[in-house]
């Protein structure tokens, strides 16, 4: 490999020399976009009348998912709080009376400030309890304001196909059954 | 040399017994007696030519009789060759040879081997804390510092500049004033601080002050399982993160040994162009705006929200896409992916076409850039440069090329190479990159995507897919099993490496089969770059400084970790 131990720099060129004729190349550029810009802008956006579509996977403020009867899909397993590299989850649970119900947690509290919205406690959930929304714009006035308890984050039974963010999995692009693949494949080699 | 030691070595009497070679490693590994580094490491320099220093870093093991490590990454640029030399020292006689002398990129790592881990560099002209404040008490990478203490700086303890190529001062006809930029100055692209010592409007000698941004990512690697780090290197170079969650994660599947499906591969390689013609955007666009060329700025960053849209359809954020796993992705990739890469394909190039003829051939900016700040290539490898800063110096050094992984010998492109070794030339070569960047994607997006699946078939590092936990006990197990205890790595050491946006991306990783990472040492590009900053900006002008600031493409989050 060729090392230089000097360095050229650049030489103008004639047309470089002449100064206006770059000018006015530039000046085309801009006069172009500005008619194209009075038609209509491909880019700008009228936030917060109108808001950017990011798509169905975006990772937003969280959802507790809930059974048809109102009660959290959360058994209180931990394994969110495991996962989480922010460390921003508490959650404190509870036994139900009847002993063949599952744990459910008393307390489920995530705070918002410290949550980085990596999506690692959807990827852990193994009882799809925990989901994303698409909204982002979060404002507090006080930190207190910021954790986000079980009746903030809880929604009911059927969400809004408008609310979903990021979660397990995303049924309105599927297109191939993986429990059918495993089926096929057989068991998994350890 | 990866069997045996070379004959210079050997036959020399001093080296006998104190230079031994480590076996089973991925790049050749010397171990050498702290005696004799400095006189082995400059052997090195002149028999092997090993003319760069890519990494100088500490390792501790407390249980060890030399509990410090102090290892060096080299390259030589003539053979293409790598090398890893380990120097280990003892706690109460924690004293290596500098070698600023032979490496200038020396300069700062040992600074930071020094403040993060109390060796002592004997020979360093200044050898102070670089990433801590002054007030900081202990070493915070030694493994019985505590991650969470705190400490306090006192106002009689903050930096005090040290300007250590002054010239004598001479009958000028203006007096030297010193002025302060930054840390908090729209020019200082982050939070760095500048104390430039003025003749006029000449800078004669700076200091710079960094670590305003530091957070010990380094530290907190280790107290964080394997899988848990991927969001924090988003935190790097936040303008391309995705190329760090790549460098990261293809260093850990290296060491397990892992071969990923192709659809992770060319997922992984079109998002990585998209993300390197992002990098490149911003840069280029914030040093225009340097200058006061504003318009191209809103041009580039069409494209990147672009991008960004891209991204968000993908992982769902746009800076911190937090995209990748170690083993593949965790989700397919959208059904709309190609259609999303064709309109990207589409938009693009008229917008770059716009932007050259509105600068690259204007006088102004010509006048204001051709000539600033110019390095030769020689100078810039014995800085430790890498990537688009180096290749502006003539230098034809791209890991994508020299040493292909991934897919990248089977596409086609170029190296763009300029010989200015300029502002203007760092500008040119980031703007034909980007154009080849464009070409690698055109053509990876006409090859389709792979079939198959997206993340390696192996639950004992991916998670299975939930259909399978919600139905099946044995997926279940897994999933428990990776989420509590987590995925486990065979002990040893890996120095992956990859193009980054902004030169050689290294991540230099050390694994003793815990759930955690031993030891993490990134190696950012810029670190060694912005090192040259107070040697570029030598008797230019305030004005000259901050373009060549913007040219260098400095990231806070990843200089400072």
């Amino acid at each position: 490999m060729r090392i230089p131990d000097k360095t050229k720099p650049y030489r103008y060129s004639l047309w470089e020399k002449l100064y206006l004729p770059a000018i006015f190349s530039g000046l085309k550029v801009t006069i172009s976009h500005f008619f194209k810009n009075i038609r209509k802008s491909p880019f700008t956006i009228e936030y917060p009348e109108k808001r950017r579509d990011y798509g169905n996977r975006y990772r937003g403020y969280h959802i507790l998912t809930t059974r048809p009867d109102g009660s959290l899909k959360c058994v209180a397993c931990y394994m969110c709080a495991t996962a989480c590299p922010a460390q921003c989850i508490h959650i404190e649970a509870a036994e139900h009376p009847d002993p063949n119900v599952e744990k459910y947690p008393v307390v489920y509290e995530i705070d918002m400030l410290r949550c980085v919205f990596c999506g690692y406690c959807v990827d852990a959930c193994p009882e799809n309890a925990i989901i994303m929304s698409n909204t982002y714009d979060m404002a507090y006035f006080s930190r207190k304001d910021s954790i986000a308890g079980i009746d903030d984050l809880r929604k009911p039974f059927t969400v809004s196909q408008e609310w979903l963010g990021y979660r397990p999995y995303f049924p309105e692009e599927r297109k191939v059954d993986l429990v059918k693949m495993a089926k096929e494949r057989g068991p998994v080699a350890a | 040399m990866d069997k045996k030691l070379p004959v210079w070595v050997r036959a020399q009497d001093n080296y006998a017994g104190k230079v031994e070679l480590e076996h089973d490693v991925d790049i050749p590994t010397w171990i050498v007696d702290s005696s004799v580094s400095k006189e082995l490491l400059s052997d090195l320099y002149r028999e092997e030519k090993f003319d760069m220093l890519l990494d100088l870093c500490g390792v501790d093991y407390p249980g060890r009789e030399k509990r410090f490590d102090v290892v060096y990454h080299l390259y030589s640029f003539s053979t293409g060759k790598r090398l890893r030399v380990k120097v280990p020292v003892s706690e109460d006689r924690c004293e290596v040879d500098s070698v600023v002398d032979i490496w200038k990129a020396a300069d700062w790592f040992e600074r930071e081997a020094y403040d993060m881990f109390g060796i002592k560099f004997k020979g360093h002209p200044a050898l102070r804390r670089i990433l801590t404040h002054e007030g900081f008490v202990g070493h915070p990478l030694r493994k019985d510092y505590d991650p969470g203490k705190r400490w306090q700086l006192e106002e009689d303890k903050i930096y005090k500049p040290v300007f250590l190529n002054l010239p004598p001062e001479e009958d000028s006809m203006f007096e030297r004033m010193t002025i302060n930029i930054g840390p908090s100055h729209p020019a200082m692209h982050g939070t760095f601080r500048l104390m430039a010592v003025l003749e006029g409007e000449v800078i004669v000698d700076s200091d710079v002050e960094i670590g305003y941004l530091h957070r010990c990512f380094e530290k907190m690697a280790e107290t964080h399982p394997w899988q848990q780090v991927v969001p924090y290197t988003d935190r790097l170079n936040y303008c391309s993160a995705f190329i760090n969650n790549v460098a990261y994660c293809k260093t850990v599947e290296d060491m397990l040994g892992l071969e990923l499906p192709p659809k992770a591969i060319w997922g992984r390689m079109v998002l990585m162009e998209l993300s390197r013609i992002m990098d490149h955007c911003v840069c280029n666009g914030t040093t225009l705006v340097d200058v006061g060329a504003l318009t191209n700025f809103w041009y580039f960053f069409e494209i990147r929200e672009e991008i960004y849209s891209l991204l968000t359809k993908c992982f769902g954020s746009r800076l911190t896409v937090a995209g990748c796993r170690i083993g593949g992705f965790q989700h397919d990739l959208p059904p709309d992916f190609i259609d999303l890469c064709k309109h990207l394909l589409e938009i693009i190039p008229p917008l770059i076409e716009d932007i050259d003829k509105l600068v690259t051939h204007n006088r102004i900016w010509l006048d204001r850039s051709v000539g600033i700040s110019a390095i030769s290539g020689k100078e810039a490898i014995n800085w430790g440069w890498t990537g688009p800063c180096l290749r502006a110096s003539g230098v034809q050094f791209d890991l994508r090329k020299n040493e292909p992984y991934y897919w990248y010998d089977k596409v086609d492109f170029d190296i763009p190479v300029f010989y200015g070794g300029d502002v203007y030339d760092r500008y040119r070569v980031r703007m034909a990159e980007i154009k080849e960047s464009l070409k690698i994607v055109r053509q990876l997006v006409e090859q389709g995507i792979p079939d198959g699946p997206y993340a390696v078939d192996d639950y004992h590092v991916m998670l299975p897919p939930k259909d399978m936990v919600y139905n099946q006990m044995e997926s279940m197990i897994y999933h428990f099993k990776l989420i509590f205890e987590g995925m486990r790595v065979p002990p040893g050491e890996r120095y992956g490496y990859l193009e980054g946006a902004n030169g050689e991306l290294g991540f230099y990783i050390v694994s003793d089969g815990s759930p955690n990472p031993y030891r993490i040492k990134v190696r950012p590009p810029c670190f060694p770059i912005f090192s040259t900053f107070s040697r570029l900006i030598r008797n230019q002008t305030v004005a000259d400084a901050i373009i060549t600031l913007g040219g260098l493409n400095i990231i806070a989050g990843e200089l400072e970790r």
